[in-house]
């Protein structure tokens, strides 16, 4: 018996839709294994990451909210990936949209109902642009963007952290915390007694103008061209750099609107904490949406249950809460790994027999 | 005549790809001192067939005999290890490796190390049997293509090949270098080699070899013995399954210049440009071709001509304007339309659906798309148009364009570009690797929009079909235009003579 890999001539679309579901199996099999190295049932912690992730009201909507960073930075890197613009700077965009949010949202001058709406443009701003730096480093110097989207991150996350220990550390506590935005700056709160703010209706939104974006505009059209094959792209008369450039605001706009409502809608302040890896995540829910953004949102979901999961599993079973971490790299592998029978067919064959 | 032993043998081979039937019960006999050719339609199962022996894929049912023994290919090792080589289209050279060196890849030495003296004498016992020479140190960038795919034959003997394949092995020769490929096979034959030859070229079929095997959607249609009684015409309806008439080619007034290019310079540096001052013009109710061997600014020029590539120097004219800026923009708008040599590469993009790519260049502008908003169903229905218009074999717009055979994505791009009625037709390599009943198709387009009064800039290697469609052919050695030739006076020495670099008074 042998196994060998052919070429598949067309990649039938139920795979969209089980390979991710195959990868997550595949996952939890493996990550199982750890958890039954840490000493617990494995049965008996997974169904305390899920059911506490969805037990009552109150757990859902939690979910939803830990969902929302996630399905903006997702989004983010569906979009750039789309483009072949390899945005692994969803994390230092993030960052830069919390922080131009808190900018704004402390700013005394400025009259208190132009501030939410403010808050948001100068993260969208802020994320876009950031992202716009290496795009342009790719286009016009050819500088490869993934070292240039990932040092970018650290970049900011060690300017943030000079400003938090210095201008802004909060002259009350001294903890490198910023100090809280205006009461009018905070994020509505949409549903009464719970944390679902405006953030959640804003990733909504925009999931809805990317998908439509991406199926429905000639711009869409354009960063899918220019992802497939910029040559071709480029000879049917793209403007390849522009479009790889629009696609890079678009996408770091995105992350910097997922800071903003974590900024203004959770925490009213920035602190060293505020992330947690949304912009790494974001690459993984990316990956595990198939680049759709309607897949992003779903695949948000499951990552969501897991973090937030992951501390009552802890708690219940004494498994490390870092196991989500580990889930979130295992489901890019494979994920990743997956991805290959959408190429491929495997095939087995006797040998002797041709 | 000696008695024959067949060395190679596939008995009842089948193989399925979904619901194709790529191959099916396919009998295919090769003996000691064949030259068999392989005729058939893009999709008639040559490559599946031949990917096959070379162990790229599995057969679903039928065995494979050598020397009349059943063996097992699984991998490309099994398949020379049995002594079958094989000489693709693309060469797999390494263009910085010497001659030497590129024989000796994947080639084990004593404990680890190479070979080297060893490796050289067999190449020397490969050159005194069988007149295949290179010069051992010559690193393959240096070499020409007519010599880089000699290297190929050579590495496939080096691996102990009895049994050779050749995949469309003169699509990239000059006429005097296809002769010595000829002369290589006749040798290889001689002592005793099985040689396999692919090609669309009728009469290349008919020059070289002794059996000819036909295939047709996956089986074997014919198996006949090549004679002097057989002409180009029986052999491609046998192909096609249908009878073919040869276009014509009308005389039609010549009118005003369409496209001129003064002394382009483009591409390289600007000190050493790989264009050097081309001037060539395209006027009204005329095929142009373009004569060369690859690489001689072929690519290059048409690469002006799209707008992709800015000239250093010269000027281009368009219908008497002179664009001040050329890009793929302006020249679009002016009337130029583009089918590439490169069809998967530059043409279309394979990935995206069918009706995408029939609206690529257009998608900006209406019906398809308003103020950046797409009309998918307007797309839709376009692509449906060109599909039923030019016949195109695709299982709907929706499908992977990449799905199409070679021969259907020619037409989807002549039917996306003729949509729009251009006045200049820029088109290179149009029937490379295509069936002769798709390049009947392509090439009565051609002459129909000749007869229209529109203008045709063909680039091809392929003299046959220069000399069929063209009314003058222009050649290009080296980035410079050698001379251009009406078609009454071009013959294939003279044309041969330009292509090789040599200049008719010289010669």
């Amino acid at each position: 018996m042998r196994v060998r890999l052919e070429v598949r001539e067309k990649a039938s679309p139920w795979l969209n839709l089980t390979l991710p579901l195959l990868a997550i199996a595949a996952t939890l099999v493996l990550c199982g294994g750890l958890i039954a190295l840490a000493g617990a049932n494995v049965i008996e912690a997974y169904s305390v990451l899920f059911a506490s992730a969805l037990e009552s009201k109150f757990a859902i909507v939690e979910t939803i909210v830990k969902a929302t960073p996630l399905v903006l930075t997702g989004l983010a890197v569906a979009v750039a990936f789309r483009a072949k613009f390899w945005n692994i700077g969803a994390e230092g965009q993030f960052l830069l949209g919390a922080m131009a949010a808190v900018f704004i949202g402390t700013q005394e001058s400025l009259p208190g109902w132009s501030l939410v709406p403010l808050m948001i443009l100068a993260g969208i701003i802020a994320g876009g642009l950031w992202a716009v730096l290496p795009a342009v480093l790719k286009t016009r110097f050819k500088v490869d963007d993934v070292v240039t989207t990932l040092l970018l991150n650290f970049i900011v996350f060690y300017a943030m952290m000079a400003l938090l220990d210095g201008p802004w550390k909060d002259p009350l506590s001294g903890y490198p915390d910023s100090p809280d935005i205006r009461p009018d700056a905070e994020f509505p709160v949409l549903l009464h007694a719970t944390r679902l703010h405006l953030g959640v209706l804003l990733a909504a939104v925009a999931t809805v103008l990317v998908w439509w974006l991406m199926r429905f505009t000639t711009l869409g059209f354009a960063i899918r061209a220019v992802g497939e094959n910029p040559r071709a792209a480029a000879y049917a008369g793209f403007d390849v750099g522009r479009i790889i450039v629009l696609t890079a605001l678009i996408s770091g706009g995105l992350a910097g609107l997922a800071g903003v409502g974590e900024a203004a809608g959770l925490h009213y302040q920035v602190m060293a904490g505020i992330s947690s890896g949304y912009g790494y995540t974001g690459i993984v829910i990316a990956m595990l949406g198939r680049l759709n953004p309607l897949g992003v949102v779903p695949s948000a979901l499951f990552f969501a249950v897991v973090i937030t999961g992951a501390e009552a599993m802890s708690r219940s079973t004494g498994v490390p809460v870092f196991l989500a971490d580990v889930i979130q790299g295992t489901a890019l592998m494979t994920m990743l790994m997956a991805l290959l029978f959408t190429g491929y067919r495997v095939r087995l064959s006797l040998t002797g027999h041709g | 005549m000696r008695e024959k032993t067949p060395i190679l043998g596939l008995r009842g081979i089948c193989k399925r790809f979904g619901p194709v039937r790529a191959n099916h019960e396919v009998d295919l006999t090769l003996y000691e001192g064949d030259i068999l050719g392989l005729l058939g339609e893009n999709g008639a199962g040559k490559t599946t067939l031949m990917n096959i022996l070379f162990g790229t894929y599995a057969a679903d049912a039928g065995r494979i005999e050598i020397d009349g023994e059943p063996v097992s290919i699984a991998n490309s090792a099994d398949a020379i290890a049995h002594g079958i080589g094989m000489v693709h289209q693309h060469f797999h050279l390494v263009a910085r490796h010497s001659v030497l060196e590129n024989l000796m890849v994947g080639q084990k030495g004593r404990h680890g190390t190479l070979d080297r003296a060893g490796a050289e004498a067999r190449l020397a016992r490969i050159a005194d049997e069988y007149g295949l020479r290179l010069a051992p140190e010559t690193p393959v960038a240096a070499l020409t293509i007519g010599e880089q795919q000699r290297l190929e034959i050579i590495k496939a003997l080096f691996r102990g090949a009895r049994i050779l394949i050749l995949d469309e092995p003169t699509a990239v020769l000059t006429p005097q270098e296809r002769d010595g490929l000829f002369k290589a096979m006749r040798a290889l034959a001689d002592k005793g080699m099985g040689v396999i030859f692919i090609s669309h070229k009728l009469f290349e079929v008919r020059e070289i070899t002794n059996r000819v095997m036909i295939m047709r959607q996956g089986v074997v249609t014919t198996t006949l013995v090549n004679g002097p009684e057989l002409t180009d015409r029986e052999l491609g309806e046998l192909m096609c399954g249908r009878e073919l008439i040869p276009p014509e080619r009308p005389p039609v007034a010549v009118g005003r210049v369409l496209l001129r290019l003064t002394k382009i310079s483009a591409g390289g540096t600007p000190d050493r440009p790989v264009l050097k001052e081309v001037s060539l013009e395209v006027r009204a109710g005329e095929i142009l071709g373009l004569a060369g061997v690859s690489g001689n600014g072929q690519g290059a020029l048409a690469e002006v001509i799209a707008g992709v590539l800015p000239p250093h120097g010269g000027a281009i004219e368009i219908d008497g304007e002179v664009l001040d800026q050329p890009s793929v923009q302006a020249v679009k708008a002016r009337g130029i339309g583009r089918v590439p040599e490169d069809r998967i590469g530059t043409g279309l993009i394979t990935t995206l659906p069918l009706s995408d790519n029939m609206v690529l260049p257009r998608v900006g502008e209406a019906p398809f798309s308003r103020c950046g908003i797409l009309d998918h169903r307007a797309m839709r229905d376009f692509a449906r148009e060109q599909i039923a218009r030019f016949q195109i074999t695709a299982a709907g717009v929706d499908v992977r364009t990449g799905t199409l055979s070679g021969g259907n994505l020619q037409k989807a791009l002549l039917a996306r570009e003729l949509a729009w009625d251009p006045l200049v037709l820029l088109v290179a390599q149009p029937t490379r690797g295509i069936d002769v009943g798709a390049a009947e198709f392509v090439h009565r387009q051609f002459l129909d929009l000749r007869a229209r009064g529109r203008g045709l800039l063909v680039i091809s290697e392929d003299l046959e079909e220069l000399f069929t469609l063209c009314d003058r052919i222009a050649v290009i050695y080296e980035g410079r235009i050698m001379g251009t030739i009406p078609v009454a006076e071009a013959t294939a020495r003279n044309v041969g003579l330009l292509m090789a670099g040599f200049r008719e008074d010289a010669a």
